[in-house]
């Protein structure tokens, strides 16, 4: 897998901060398992991260509380179940290899060959993720070959990893395991390249949700 | 910089403070056999600083010292798992503190990839003298944070205690979203020039 577009450093570093959502998350983590630079780059981000808690000034100890505060940790040891011993770490299951790397698997349940497609129309189809945060929209696209990304509106992020064939945009061609970031400033129209299907992970923020049946009917009509 | 009170405060502590091989040494031992006293030293170590370091990140005393209390337990169990070829102990330690709170916070696991799963690509094999650099990185990068433009320290500074976001730091210091990712790229590739490092 040759990848040519990867995570930016600002989004690397909210993911190694902590501070990016669970609907980022899975991209940028599942960019992570096919990508040994950016996962450099990441160790890089964690250790500036060791540092800045290493460098945190104590004020002056009150030992009483220290004693304290270690005593409650003693007893906790104690008091807890024998350690599960951290299982071994298992190789690599030869044979079967999975398409779908993981976080990302996990939350399809399954392979690519295991998901429930649902159709969009002109021949392409999607699967909505769930995650805990409603406000962040995460699934997968299949695009048929030489076809355009249908429903193209999206205000605020974009994130788009490829699993799968490959599209074209004003930004390159994007292959397998590639990562692109666009914002609503970009005008992009993403075309998977013919000869084979591109499935790839969408994130979004989620279209706005309105209550009244009428208003999202019109909603497509006013592009929100 | 270590100023004068600095360094009377140093003279006055009666206990040493371990050095990073110490600590890492600690780490070690817990993970090889949980040695209760190597434990301590990291205890002692770190427990405070991740209690001031969970307090920074919002939440009240009680409960930044339970955070701290589940961190340490967190590394009491998963010491096994320290590598220190891929590492410094306080990056790893970092990392843990990271993932308590989120798991407390978010309610969710923090999405990972996982290094054993048959679809994840691993890194290509270390030459000899990366393993030996290893050990040397987490003494560059220190020098390198050091000598940081300002702004670019304090905006790291700033993200890794207060836990937020890029955009939010814009708001927070009332700067244009695209210099805060300016600045962000800036300090991560001064950082990766200084490791040698043009990924």
């Amino acid at each position: 897998m040759k990848i040519t577009h990867h995570i930016s450093d600002e989004l690397l570093f909210d993911y190694a901060n902590g501070a990016l959502e669970e609907g980022w998350s899975i991209a940028v983590a599942t960019h992570l398992a096919l990508c040994p630079s950016c996962r450099k780059r990441l160790a890089t981000m964690e250790a500036a991260g060791g540092m800045a808690l290493e460098a945190i000034e104590i004020e002056p100890a009150n030992t009483s509380t220290e004693e304290f505060s270690w005593e409650a940790m003693r007893a906790r040891i104690d008091n807890a179940a024998p350690a599960v011993p951290v299982p071994a770490r298992p190789k690599h299951t030869a044979g079967r290899a999975a398409s779908l790397p993981e976080p990302l698997r996990s939350y399809i349940g399954g392979d690519v060959d295991a998901v429930k497609w649902k159709p969009l129309g002109l021949g392409a189809y999607h699967y909505p993720i769930k995650t805990s945060d409603e406000d962040i929209s995460v699934r997968l696209l299949r695009i048929p070959a030489g076809k355009p990304v249908p429903e193209h509106t999206h205000g605020g992020r974009e994130l788009t990893l490829v699993l799968k064939g490959s599209f074209s945009d004003i930004s390159g061609r994007f292959g397998p395991g590639d990562f692109e970031e666009t914002d609503e400033s970009v005008d992009h129209q993403p075309i998977a390249d013919p000869g084979e299907d591109c499935i790839c992970l969408a994130v979004t923020d989620a279209p706005l949700k309105f209550k009244s049946r009428i208003v999202r009917m019109i909603q497509p009509l006013l592009g929100i | 910089m270590i100023s004068a009170r600095g360094r009377v405060r140093k003279l006055e502590k009666t206990v040493k403070e371990p050095d990073k091989d110490e600590l890492s040494a600690c780490l070690l031992a817990v993970g090889a056999g949980k040695d209760i006293q190597a434990f301590e030293v990291l205890f002692r170590h770190f427990g405070p600083k991740i209690r001031a370091f969970m307090l920074k990140r919002g939440g009240n005393r009680q409960q930044a010292e339970e955070l701290m209390q589940e961190t340490m337990m967190m590394i009491w169990n998963k010491a096994a798992l320290f590598d220190p070829a891929r590492g410094s102990v306080s990056s790893w330690i970092f990392t843990v503190a990271r993932n308590v709170r989120i798991d407390a916070f978010r309610k969710t696991n923090r999405p990972e990839f996982d290094p054993n799963d048959p679809a994840f690509v691993p890194d290509p094999e270390p030459a000899a003298d990366d393993v030996y650099e290893a050990g040397q990185e987490a003494e560059r990068l220190r020098g390198a944070l050091v000598k940081l433009p300002p702004e670019q320290a304090d905006l790291l500074r700033l993200s890794f205690y207060e836990e937020i976001s890029h955009s939010a730091i814009a708001e927070r210091m009332n700067l244009p979203l695209g210099t805060v990712k300016s600045r962000i790229r800036l300090a991560f590739s001064r950082l990766r020039d200084i490791l040698g490092d043009a990924a």
